[in-house]
This record gives C-alpha cells, sequence and structure tokens, in this order.
C-alpha cells in the first residue's frame, strides 16, 4: 500500500512539481505576533468563497430561474434532492458568514493599517472584493423567489433608484423593467452565477497576487521579528481555523436549516417590516430615520450620497492617510474606523430590535 | 301634475335650457355658434340656482322639522337628484309655504300608504331603469305577500313598513355599510321591533331572535371574520316578503348555503321520518337562529349528543350513530397524530411541505366526512374512510421517514464535527511536533 502511495506521489511529482511549490511555501514567510489572529480571517475568505463556488454549482444542477419554477426548485432541493437540504443551507449560511468575514477582515485591515505602502493596491482590490460580494448577496438573496426576498429587492432597488442622476437607470438596469419581475430574477440570475463569479475570480487573484507580491503587513512599530513559514506553519493553523468554521456551519445548517419563505406574490400587499438582509441594514435603517428635508434637499438623496461618497472616500484610505504611510500612528483614522463600527452596528441593531423605527 | 311630471319639469339640465335659449335665435350657425358660447359662459352668473324652498324653509325649523332636510343631504334619492317634490309633491319653486303647497302636494303619507307611497317609483321598471337598472322592482309585491304586509293591509300600523328598514330621509344603498340594510346591520334593524319584548307581546312571538343568532356560528363569521356573505335574518326569512319559513321549506333555505349536506340528509333514514313527524330537517338538530357550530361531540355519545333528543340510547338507529362517531373521532385522532408527526419534523429542520400539502387532502376528508354523517350510512363513511386512511397513512409514512432524516442529520452532524476537531487536534500535534522537530528554524 505504502509503495503505491509511494509511486501514486513519484508520478503527480515528475508532472506537477509539488515538491517545488511545497518549497516556495516553506520559504515565504508570515510575521508571527500578537495582532496575527487577525491573518486567518483573509484565508478564511477564502475558504468559504470555495465553498460558495462547489455548493453554487450544484445547486445549479437543479435550480431553475423562473418564476414560476424558482421557489418551487428550492422546495424540490430542501424537500426530495438528496443532502439538497445540506448543500442548500450551506450556500446560504455561508453566504452571511463570508460577508461577515470580510467586513472583520476589512476592519481588522484597516485597524492594523495593513494598506500602508506598497499595499494600497492590496486594499482596493479587497474594497471592490466587499463590493463584488455585497452584489452577491444582494442578488441571491432574490434566487429562491420568495415573498421577503422580492420586497426586499423592491426595497433595494428603489433606494438605488434615488441616487441623483444615474439612480434610475441602475434601477431600471437591475430590475430589466419598472417593477420586480420575470425579468429581474433572469438579470440576478445572469448576475450571481457569471457576471460576479468572474469579477470575484478576476478581484481574488489579484488580490492574492499582491499579497504574495508584498507579503503579510506587521502593525506600526511591531518590534517583534518573529515570522513562521507558510508551510507548513501557517497554513495548517489556517486549516484548523477551517475545520472549526465548517463543524460551526454543519451545526447551523442541521438545527438552522435556511427557510424558503413563502412563495412571492406580486400582487399581494407589502408585508410589514420587510427589511433587507442584515448586512444591508444600517443603510437601511439610516434611509428611514434621516429627516425628509435637510436644507432643502431631500433627505434620504443626501444620505445616499453620504453612503457613496463614505465608500469612496473609504477605498481612498490607504493614500489619504499620510501618517500611516509614513509608518506613523494614525490614531484619528482609527477613532474614524471604531466610529464607524459603532454606527454600523447600532444601526443593524435599531433595524431588528426597533423595527417601526423612522418612517 | 303627477309627481314624476313635477320632477320631469324641475330637474330640467342646465345644458337642456342653454339649448332652448339657442334655438331662439336665428341668424348663421357661426353666429349662433358664438352666441350660444357666450350665454353659455354667462349662464351660471346669470341664472339663480334651482331653488328649493322646501329645503331652505325646514333648515330653519327645529328638530323634528330640521331633521329631513339635513338627513336628505346623504340620501341616495339627492345623490341620484331627486329632491323633495318628487315624494311629497308641492312646488319647491315658490317662496310663499301655502302656494308650495299646491294640489300636487302631499305631505307625509299615513304609516297604512307607505308601501304604495315608495312603490310608486320602486316598482316602476320604467322609471328606476332611469337610476339604476340593475334595482329590483318587485318589492311592493313581495311585501305584500310578507307578515308585515300581510298585517298592514288588516289595518296594523304598528308593523314594518318601508321607512322602518330603510329609514326615513337619509337612505343609503344596501351595500354602504353605514346604511340599515347593510349585512352587518341588519339585525339589529329587525332587532329594533323584533328585540322589544312589549312590542312582540301582541304578535305572540318571542323577542330572542337577535340574541340568539348573535351566539350563532353566522354571526361569528359576519362580526369575527367580517364575512359579508354569513347569512343574517333576511338570507333566510326573506326581506321584502319576510316571513318564517315554514316546517316543510326550512330545509330549503339551509340548502341556498349547504346543499352538500342538504342532498346527503334527503337520502338518509331520517328524510322520510321528519316529513312524517313534521319535523323541520336542519333545524331539529342545529336550532334556527342560535345555529352553533357544528362539532363531533353532537353525534350520538357526544357531550352534547343531538340524537338523544329523538331515539333511546339502547335502540339500533343510536348504535348507528355511536358507530359513526366511533369512526370519525378514530380519523381525527389519526389526522391530529399525522399532523404532530409533520409538525414534529419540521420542528428538527426538516423541510415536510410536500407532506403538508398531502395533508390538506386527509383535512378535506374530515370534512367529507363529517358531512357524511347526515346520511347516516356507515357503509359511506367507512368507503370515505378508505380514502382518508390511504393519504393518512402516507402523510404518516412521510412523517417518519422525516424523523428519521432528522436522526440522520443529526448523528452525521456528530460524526462529521467530531471528524472536524479531530483533524483539529490532529493539526495541532503536527504542529507541535514540526516544531519540536525544526526547532528554532521556524523564525528569522
Amino acid at each position: 500500500m505504502t509503495k503505491f502511495l509511494e509511486r501514486i506521489g513519484s508520478y503527480l511529482e515528475g508532472r506537477l512539481r509539488i515538491s517545488g511549490l511545497l518549497e516556495f511555501g516553506r520559504k515565504k514567510k508570515v510575521p508571527e505576533h500578537k495582532h496575527s489572529f487577525w491573518y486567518y480571517f483573509g484565508g478564511l475568505c477564502l475558504f468559504l468563497f470555495f465553498i460558495q463556488v462547489a455548493t453554487g454549482i450544484l445547486l445549479l444542477l437543479y435550480y431553475v430561474p423562473s418564476i414560476d419554477t424558482a421557489h418551487e426548485s428550492i422546495r424540490f432541493i430542501m424537500s426530495q434532492v438528496k443532502f439538497g437540504w445540506l448543500i442548500r443551507s450551506v450556500h446560504s449560511w455561508t453566504a452571511n458568514i463570508l460577508i461577515g468575514t470580510i467586513f472583520i477582515h476589512m476592519f481588522s485591515a484597516f485597524f492594523l493599517k495593513a494598506y500602508r505602502p506598497p499595499r494600497e493596491l492590496t486594499w482596493v482590490s479587497g474594497f471592490f472584493l466587499l463590493l463584488i460580494f455585497l452584489a452577491f448577496g444582494f442578488s441571491g438573496y432574490l434566487l429562491p423567489w420568495n415573498e421577503l426576498a422580492f420586497f426586499a429587492t423592491r426595497v433595494g432597488t428603489d433606494i438605488a433608484g434615488t441616487i441623483p442622476l444615474v439612480g434610475q437607470t441602475i434601477k431600471e438596469f437591475l430590475l430589466g423593467g419598472p417593477e420586480v419581475s420575470g425579468a429581474t430574477l433572469s438579470r440576478f440570475f445572469w448576475l450571481h452565477v457569471a457576471v460576479l463569479p468572474a469579477l470575484a475570480l478576476a478581484f481574488i487573484g489579484l488580490h492574492v497576487l499582491l499579497v504574495q507580491l508584498h507579503g503579510m503587513s506587521k502593525p506600526i512599530g511591531l518590534r517583534e521579528t518573529k515570522e513562521i513559514s507558510f508551510y507548513p506553519y501557517f497554513f495548517l493553523k489556517d486549516a484548523q481555523v477551517w475545520m472549526v468554521v465548517l463543524a460551526l456551519i454543519g451545526i447551523l445548517c442541521v438545527f438552522f436549516p435556511w427557510e424558503i419563505g413563502t412563495k412571492a406574490d406580486p400582487f399581494a400587499p407589502t408585508p410589514v417590516g420587510i427589511k433587507p438582509e442584515w448586512y444591508f441594514t444600517f443603510v437601511f435603517t439610516t434611509l428611514k430615520i434621516v429627516p425628509p428635508h435637510i436644507l432643502t434637499i431631500e433627505g434620504e438623496v443626501l444620505a445616499i450620497l453620504a453612503f457613496l461618497l463614505g465608500a469612496f472616500l473609504w477605498m481612498l484610505v490607504p493614500f489619504l492617510d499620510r501618517r500611516a504611510s509614513r509608518d506613523e500612528k494614525s490614531p484619528v483614522l482609527s477613532v474614524l474606523g471604531f466610529i464607524i463600527i459603532v454606527y454600523m452596528v447600532a444601526m443593524t441593531l435599531l433595524t431588528y430590535l426597533l423595527p417601526q423605527v423612522g418612517r | 301634475m303627477s309627481q314624476r311630471q313635477i320632477s320631469r319639469s324641475s330637474a330640467v339640465p342646465l345644458a337642456t335650457r342653454a339649448g332652448r335659449l339657442r334655438s331662439t335665435k336665428t341668424g348663421s350657425p357661426l353666429a349662433s355658434a358664438l352666441l350660444f358660447l357666450a350665454l353659455v359662459s354667462i349662464l351660471p352668473a346669470s341664472l339663480p340656482a334651482q331653488k328649493n324652498s322646501c329645503l331652505d324653509c325646514h333648515r330653519e325649523l327645529e328638530d323634528k322639522l330640521r331633521a329631513p332636510a339635513e338627513a336628505m343631504a346623504g340620501d341616495i334619492h339627492g345623490q341620484f337628484g331627486l329632491s323633495c317634490a318628487d315624494c311629497h309633491g308641492g312646488n319647491p319653486l315658490e317662496e310663499d309655504m301655502e302656494r308650495a303647497k299646491d294640489r300636487s302636494f302631499k305631505g307625509v303619507p299615513p304609516r297604512t300608504r307607505i308601501p304604495e307611497f315608495c312603490g310608486a317609483c320602486h316598482a316602476d321598471a320604467a322609471f328606476m331603469r332611469r337610476f339604476n337598472p340593475n334595482l329590483r322592482i318587485d318589492q311592493l309585491n313581495l311585501y305584500w305577500t310578507s307578515q308585515h304586509g300581510q298585517l298592514l293591509k288588516k289595518g296594523d300600523d304598528k308593523v314594518a313598513t318601508c321607512t322602518d328598514c330603510h329609514g326615513v330621509h337619509g337612505i343609503h344603498a344596501a351595500s354602504f355599510p353605514k346604511s340599515w340594510t347593510f349585512a352587518w346591520n341588519i339585525p339589529q334593524t329587525c332587532g329594533r321591533c323584533h328585540s322589544d319584548r312589549d312590542y312582540m307581546r301582541p304578535y305572540g312571538l318571542p323577542a330572542d331572535q337577535v340574541e340568539e343568532y348573535k351566539a350563532s356560528v353566522h354571526a361569528q363569521a359576519l362580526y369575527e371574520k367580517k364575512d359579508l356573505s354569513a347569512p343574517v335574518c333576511n338570507d333566510c326569512h326573506g326581506n321584502h316578503g319576510a316571513a318564517p319559513p315554514e316546517v316543510s321549506s326550512v330545509a330549503f333555505v339551509c340548502r341556498q348555503c349547504h346543499p352538500s349536506a342538504g342532498d346527503l340528509f334527503s337520502r338518509s333514514p331520517h328524510r322520510a321520518a321528519f316529513d312524517g313527524l313534521g319535523i323541520s330537517e336542519c333545524e331539529a338538530c342545529h336550532g334556527n337562529h342560535r345555529v352553533l357550530r357544528p362539532s363531533d361531540d353532537m353525534l350520538a355519545g357526544g357531550s352534547q349528543d343531538v340524537c338523544l333528543r329523538c331515539h333511546d340510547a339502547e335502540t339500533n338507529p343510536y348504535r348507528v350513530g355511536k358507530e359513526i362517531k366511533r369512526l370519525v373521532d378514530a380519523f381525527v385522532v389519526s389526522y391530529e397524530n399525522a399532523e404532530a408527526l409533520l409538525s414534529a419534523a419540521e420542528k428538527k429542520g426538516v423541510e415536510v411541505s410536500p407532506a403538508k400539502f398531502k395533508l390538506q387532502e386527509a383535512n378535506t376528508a374530515i370534512i367529507h366526512l363529517r358531512n357524511l354523517t347526515h346520511t347516516l350510512s356507515i357503509s359511506e363513511v367507512e368507503a370515505k374512510l378508505k380514502d382518508g386512511d390511504m393519504v393518512l397513512a402516507e402523510v404518516k409514512a412521510s412523517g417518519q421517514r422525516a424523523l428519521e432524516e432528522a436522526r440522520f442529520r443529526r448523528t452525521g452532524l456528530i460524526v462529521a464535527t467530531v471528524f472536524l476537531l479531530l483533524l483539529a487536534v490532529a493539526i495541532s500535534i503536527k504542529l507541535r511536533d514540526l516544531r519540536r522537530s525544526s526547532g528554532p528554524e521556524e523564525q528569522t
């Protein structure tokens, strides 16, 4: 048996030069210090992305993207297909965990000032990956064609429609018409399984390549020089985190399988308390509580513009934080980041704890 | 001048008046058109609004005499452009009261004349077609067939006439929720007289019908579910031709909404027995005004057993009733077990919607089964049970499979979690061994 395995190993080695890859991993060093815990979120994002790709491909075997069949096909997957419930629940739970992990990864990079030169483009590519995965979440939410998703999509696209000048065009492009319809489902499906995966792969490739080029960033002022080899030490620790998270996803799927909901009825009145997915609720609640008019400008439009401006500035953080680029601490930006987190958490909590707040 | 002649002359539209003015002029068509336009443009300012001296005076009066003028504001007749004179006659264009009450003036009709007073228009097909072609015109004829109408003919002016149910002034269409004749106001409308014990005493009628009705399943549907199709007084007694249903016709009254139960009952041995004994069909078990939600406990041996009203407990018909109840109860218990099974599986996270959908067939079977009790036929009940049992067996099998699946998932989860955690532990051990074997190599 051992000989047989050795022969297979030798065959693969001769063709794939695996030892070369492992040697590269051994030579690649990762800093080890009191904040290196946060490094694992990057690898976790990548691991969760691969889970999404695998489960998404399997779901495509049975999912039928039309308003007459989408909901029924999800119901079929959940009730009739062997392990369909597991694949669909893993896909849905992982989607949410992945977005949460991306946020954690992004804020950890922000507070550790990992965007310092020469890693500005790593930050910018990461920012685009956040947008791509938010779009993944938004488009995937509608695909089961259930009531909550239908009306949340209507709310979401209405919000997009309020962006001055281009809002209506974006809205109509997304919807494929004036209202959420079969055309919207087709477009969201097209985005979810064709456009966004291609973009995600391109940006993940760029992001990982940049990480390889520049290595992991060390926090400012860190005196520790300890480093570990990427392979096997960092990789195995990464794998440990993956095992734990995979077990957690399994528990969630068995005890809380993702709901199918009621099939969307475009003629039904909007249900009370409709809200988007949790990662959009801070925007949603802000728009609800913003005054109708601020200095003669419509409050909602002003809030949308503020969010867009905020996101743009967030992308430019590596270029705006001049102190960090000189390897000096920049507490003002750190406090600002902390305020942003508090604001997002507070608004998200407000959405769920006091849903009646706002208009 | 007749009432309707007054109506036609007093309600001449403004445009017609303008047309008449135009016809007095001669000249070119263009000049006529220009003159017409000029006149139309100045008409509203030059002609006074149509005068109604009835309203002008009555608005200045007090209480009883003022009320009609105020109530007419929301009256359906007013909305169709009819005025006081259209019912009461007189000349509303006259300022002077004596002159306004000319030969055509009818004033307030005596109660015994009210049906004809309203019927003058409402029984006239040609006239009613001008306002509402869908409105029936047989109310007057039906009224004379009713108990109210027959007593009125005999000179009893205490009985209900048109105005007692529809109001006098301020009459609304029956479809208007504030109307006295809107579905959920009808029990109160009838109850104004029929719940008054003193008023009903001379007629030897009870006065608890409305109270009884309000406790019924019909009232529950009407008031709680807001189901306007639920029966109220007039649906069983008729409205204009209101009369208590005879023993022989009660079944037909109920069959308006419950035709299936009626047909099944007709096939039962009860039909001939009830006819022979002169017992009204449905009422004998279900009551009349206080029709309660039927329950299986009304069957033989139940806590609300209605069979014992006529049968002795040891008789064969009663035993048949008890057997039917046993079969129904057993099926209901079986249904509840299947439902509990699915519920348990659902709580454990297994998708059971196809089985729940199937269970609806069993629920339909229960409805059919309960209806079939009207046949008093054990064989028919058993035949339906056979279908229902097959459905329940299928649902229970699905439920069992779902529970089995839930167990499998939990077992699988334990195995997978243990495996993953062991793997994580193994990695830890491997890392420790690597550190030990490589020593300071990992540091730079």
